[in-house]
């Protein structure tokens, strides 16, 4: 397997609470990864360690490495900003920045001067909103603020802002659980678009949309990843009793 | 009442046997309409008292509105109280002038301040931070004053106004006339200190009413933290840092005693920083209750008093409903 993350004896405090033991698994390049797990698992914060989002929640402790394309992110020379622009975010909750749909597709690519001249963002904002499956809805109102779009529409509009900063892993924390069926439906599509140039990691709690995006599955249980494996060996045939009764249970 | 509640006992025993008596719905609802209104009363009276204290100021200082105009009382540029000459334009610029500086030298200070509080400190700086700011503003204005007079003039007399005078003299602000320490940089300097702790305080509530969802979007793509604190959060707190910024103001206006102990009370038009001034507070405290004998000199003192009172009680009211309507957005979010 031709890992892209590699996680290694990881183990995270919340003060003196354990939320992850011992975690050693591989995340293959360029597919569809699910990490599911009933609730308190533990699926959030290891998503969170992918891409340095735990430190950002005060008494957080962390030991082992996360490596990405070989390189541990957790090291002393490592730019944490830099890790988040290859490491992008998809969150639960659409959070679109004060500021219209356009500037809120560039507002990455700004903070790291990617392009030249306004014709060149343009352009990167027509592109990427065009990738999230946006274009058609708001090539006319391009200026109005991105609060003004449905929850589904805004939840592309991230998709966008975090994919124009040419991120190489898209990291989502159940990312239509926000939303209606259509929404996440055409979320799904985009997520199945882009896994031929992206690897993507998706906490999901419904059994089935981890069937339709799943190509590899990690199942976790109190901090622990109990079994991980490509989607058809561990839905069709679980190792482990747990794995078994929870893929049951959610029938 | 007691009728009407033990017909409606006897219901519900009926209805939820075992159950004690309740008082009837009607009952309790007049209890809490009665309880609302006691408590609605009592907030009230508050603003009940700032509106008799304005009419009763205004009815008392009537005679010499009445006499001068408001304008002439307003720009007149002489006061000499025993000539009836009673022009208000050197204490109102007075009182300009020490809170400008004082509103100017806090400010970036401030913002620092509540920017590393709110974005940048642990929990247990912020844990540590809050008591020191409220026992700061805790701190009598007189004891402030003091320290003014032992520490702040000295200063300014021996250090800032050669300094000034020999790099800066040539602008007139900065301009050194009358050298002796006592004078509206003084003042502005200690009240800057006053203020302070107020404005950090409610700059940082301003802060934290941005939701942490906006940070960690901008943080996702890679954002530095200033970045995210210069792109997202200041544009959206702008208008409750302004208010922050207006109710410091309204508390420096009003700030009495430790001004007049170290701004020199010389009734002038101040064309420097150095120079002494007199502000309005001041000028009340210090003479109120004295010279009484001059003709109209009661009245004028108490429209000074007016006009103070409704300066600061629009700056507040602006500012606080500013930053009620900001902290009201993050409870609602
Ligand atoms: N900020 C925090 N402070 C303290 N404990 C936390 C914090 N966040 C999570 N935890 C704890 O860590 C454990 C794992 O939480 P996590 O959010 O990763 O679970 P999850 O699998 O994402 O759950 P869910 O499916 O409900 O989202 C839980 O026991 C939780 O209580
Ligand atoms: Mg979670």
């Amino acid at each position: 397997m031709d890992a892209h993350i590699q996680v290694k004896n990881l183990n995270v405090y919340y003060g003196k609470q354990q939320a992850l033991k011992d975690v050693n698994i591989e995340i293959p390049k360029n597919q569809i990864t699910v990490i599911m797990g009933p609730s308190g698992c533990g699926k959030t914060t290891l998503l969170k360690t992918f891409n340095r989002f735990l430190e950002l929640t005060e008494g957080t402790q962390l030991t082992g490495e996360v490596l990405v394309d070989g390189k541990n992110i957790y090291d002393r020379d490592v730019d944490v900003t830099e890790v988040r622009k290859v490491v992008g975010l998809l969150a639960q909750r659409p959070a679109p920045l004060p500021m219209s749909i356009f500037d809120n597709v560039l507002y990455g690519m700004n903070i790291h001067r990617m392009k030249k001249d306004r014709r060149e963002y343009k352009d990167a904002a027509r592109h990427y909103l065009e990738i999230a499956g946006l274009w058609d809805e708001v090539q006319n109102r391009l200026h109005d603020p991105a609060t003004s779009l449905s929850i589904g529409q805004q939840q592309r509009l991230c998709l966008a802002r975090g994919l124009a900063v040419e991120p190489e892993i898209i990291l989502g924390d159940e990312p239509t659980s926000a939303l209606d069926p259509i929404s996440s439906q055409n979320i799904e599509s985009r997520l199945i678009e882009l896994k031929q140039q992206y690897t993507t990691v998706i906490v999901t709690h419904t059994l089935r949309q981890a069937k339709r995006l799943g190509d590899y599955v990690i199942y976790m249980y109190l901090g622990e990843v109990i079994e991980a494996g490509p989607a058809k060996e561990v839905f069709n045939n679980p190792q482990h009793e747990r794995t078994r009764a929870y893929l049951e249970g959610q029938i | 009442m007691s009728q009407s509640n033990s017909t409606f006992s006897k219901q519900s025993n009926k209805q939820t046997e075992g159950r004690p008596p309740r008082p009837s719905v009607s009952t309790r609802a007049r209890q809490d309409q009665a309880a609302r209104r006691t408590f609605f009363v009592f907030t009230l009276l508050p603003v009940l008292l700032i509106l008799f204290i304005a009419i009763a100021l205004f009815i008392r200082s009537w005679p010499i509105i009445s006499a001068y105009g408001l304008s002439d009382l307003l720009f007149g540029e002489v006061w000499r109280p025993n000539n009836e000459q009673f022009g208000f334009w050197p204490f109102i610029l007075g009182t300009l002038w020490v809170t400008t500086v004082g509103v100017v030298l806090a400010v970036p200070l401030c913002l620092l301040a509540s920017i590393y509080l709110a974005e940048y400190a642990h929990v247990k700086m912020r844990s540590f931070a809050k008591p020191i700011l409220d026992l700061l503003a805790a701190i009598p204005p007189v004891v402030y004053g003091v320290w003014g007079l032992l520490t702040i003039v000295p200063f300014v007399d021996d250090v800032l106004a050669p300094l000034f005078d020999r790099w800066l003299g040539s602008v007139s602000i900065f301009k050194v006339n009358q050298p002796t320490g006592f004078g509206i940089l003084s003042a502005g300097i200690v009240l800057a200190v006053m203020i302070a702790p107020l404005i950090i305080s409610v700059m940082y509530e301003i802060f934290s009413t941005v939701p942490n969802d906006l940070r960690h979007a901008s943080l996702a793509v890679g954002a530095t933290r200033w970045q995210t604190i210069r792109n997202i959060i200041l544009p959206q707190v702008a208008p409750g840092i302004l208010a922050a910024i207006v109710l410091g103001a309204s508390r420096a206006l009003g700030e009495t005693i430790a001004v007049l102990m170290v701004v020199g009370n010389i009734p002038q038009v101040p064309t420097s920083i150095f120079d002494s001034a007199y502000p309005l507070p001041a000028l009340i405290a210090n003479n109120y209750g004295e010279m009484m004998s001059i003709p109209l000199y009661d009245a004028a003192l108490l429209s000074a008093a007016l006009v103070l009172l409704i300066v600061i009680l629009i700056f507040n009211i602006l500012s606080m409903l500013v930053i009620q309507r900001m902290l009201r957005r993050k409870w609602a979010s």
